[in-house]
């Protein structure tokens, strides 16, 4: 179902709720949830990036290590990665462009295809994560994955951050900063580009109509990285 | 397998007899030691949250992790707040409160090899 095939039919439920008792749905629209609430399959979080702001600057990447408790061992082959700047360069012209790029929590993830225990699963709201009770480790999702988005943990971590626990021998990627995002607040990294970067990163529901995601998507050229691939990644790009 | 969960199972009830008469000559083995830092009661009565921790650890944790349920009063971290030493702000250690009854009961727990055994408030202390 497309979204504006939902959005008329959310409409059909406001008006069959105004003309039934007032207060009263047969269809529950989406809205914000209480911590008691599953994540819903109305919702569909992802990312809108626009690359023509994205300077030389990584708040983001920053930001990401300092929120999920990433530290680095001194070792850039096997330290972990959820999140990382790209730059392009056109070799003709010498056009250079640069972006973040993370997990592109896709609606058909091929990292839970290949995953042989369930561990690598995608959450109602579209939310792509790594159920690290489950996870032996065997990197299959980390060889799936067209971004490179994934991570083995090689060594023993220590010093986690309450909300984020991180452990060696099993696989991790960006979880859209899932702990954030269920108390209603936006991923660290979309903070600090607010804040400190070029205001390039919005996040939201690309499934609500009234949300200021939904409306750029609609009214304004974007792209899926491997777009061939069908994936329909929640991660969206504009400039690219 | 019967005989492995039978044997468990008297491992807790022992624990649970041992805890509750901590005067009880300790044998070649230190009793736990059992001290609640905060709160009158905890999320469930007593003799219930003795056998059935485990349980409910679980049942939360898959709820959370694929549902986004996160009910704070049965989070692990609502545990730590209140069962972490004041002195050590961790549930892990000597005396702590998880460490000291599963080394009595010889049951290994790995929570902590990717969670953070430690209160909020330390946690933030931390540098």
């Amino acid at each position: 179902m497309n979204p504006d095939r939902r959005q008329v039919l959310a409409w059909g439920a406001a008006a069959t709720a105004a003309a039934l008792a007032p207060g009263l749905r047969l269809v529950e629209l989406a809205q914000a949830r209480s911590p008691q609430e599953a994540a819903s399959k109305l919702q569909r979080w992802g990312l809108l990036i626009d690359i023509t702001k994205c300077g030389e600057c990584d708040a983001c990447v920053t930001a990401c290590h300092e929120e999920n408790g990433i530290t680095s061992n001194a070792r850039p082959a096997t330290d972990a990665q959820w999140i990382r700047k790209v730059s392009l360069r056109d070799t003709r012209t010498g056009y250079a462009q640069t972006l973040p790029l993370m997990c592109q929590h896709c609606e058909h993830p091929p990292c839970v295809d290949v995953c042989p225990t369930g561990a690598s699963f995608k959450r109602a709201d579209g939310i792509v994560l790594v159920d690290k009770h489950t996870c032996i480790g065997c990197r299959y999702c980390v060889m799936a994955c067209p971004y490179a988005a994934r991570s083995f943990v090689h060594e023993t971590v220590s010093g986690q951050k309450a909300d984020v626990p991180r452990g060696k021998g099993t696989v991790e990627a960006c979880t859209l900063c899932v702990h954030r995002v269920d108390r209603g607040a936006t991923p660290a990294c979309v903070e600090a580009c607010g804040r400190d970067g070029g205001g390039a990163m919005a996040f939201g529901d690309l499934n609500d109509a009234s949300s200021a995601i939904h409306r750029r998507l609609k009214s304004e050229p974007s792209s899926q990285i491997r777009a061939d691939l069908a994936l329909n990644t929640g991660v969206r790009y504009q400039g690219l | 397998m019967t005989r492995i969960a039978a044997g468990i199972i008297a491992a807790m009830l022992a624990v649970a007899g041992a805890a509750d008469t901590p005067g009880r000559a300790a044998g070649r083995v230190a009793l736990p030691v059992i001290k609640i830092e905060k709160g009158e009661a905890c999320v469930a009565p007593t003799a219930q949250m003795r056998r059935d921790h485990m349980q409910m650890l679980l049942q939360q944790r898959d709820l959370t992790l694929h549902q986004g349920i996160r009910e704070p009063r049965f989070s692990l971290k609502n545990c730590i707040d209140c069962h972490a030493s004041r002195k050590t702000g961790s549930v892990l250690g000597k005396d702590g409160f998880c460490s000291s009854c599963h080394a009595y009961a010889a049951v290994s727990i790995d929570c902590f090899e990717c969670h953070s055994p430690l209160r909020q408030a330390q946690a933030a202390a931390r540098p």
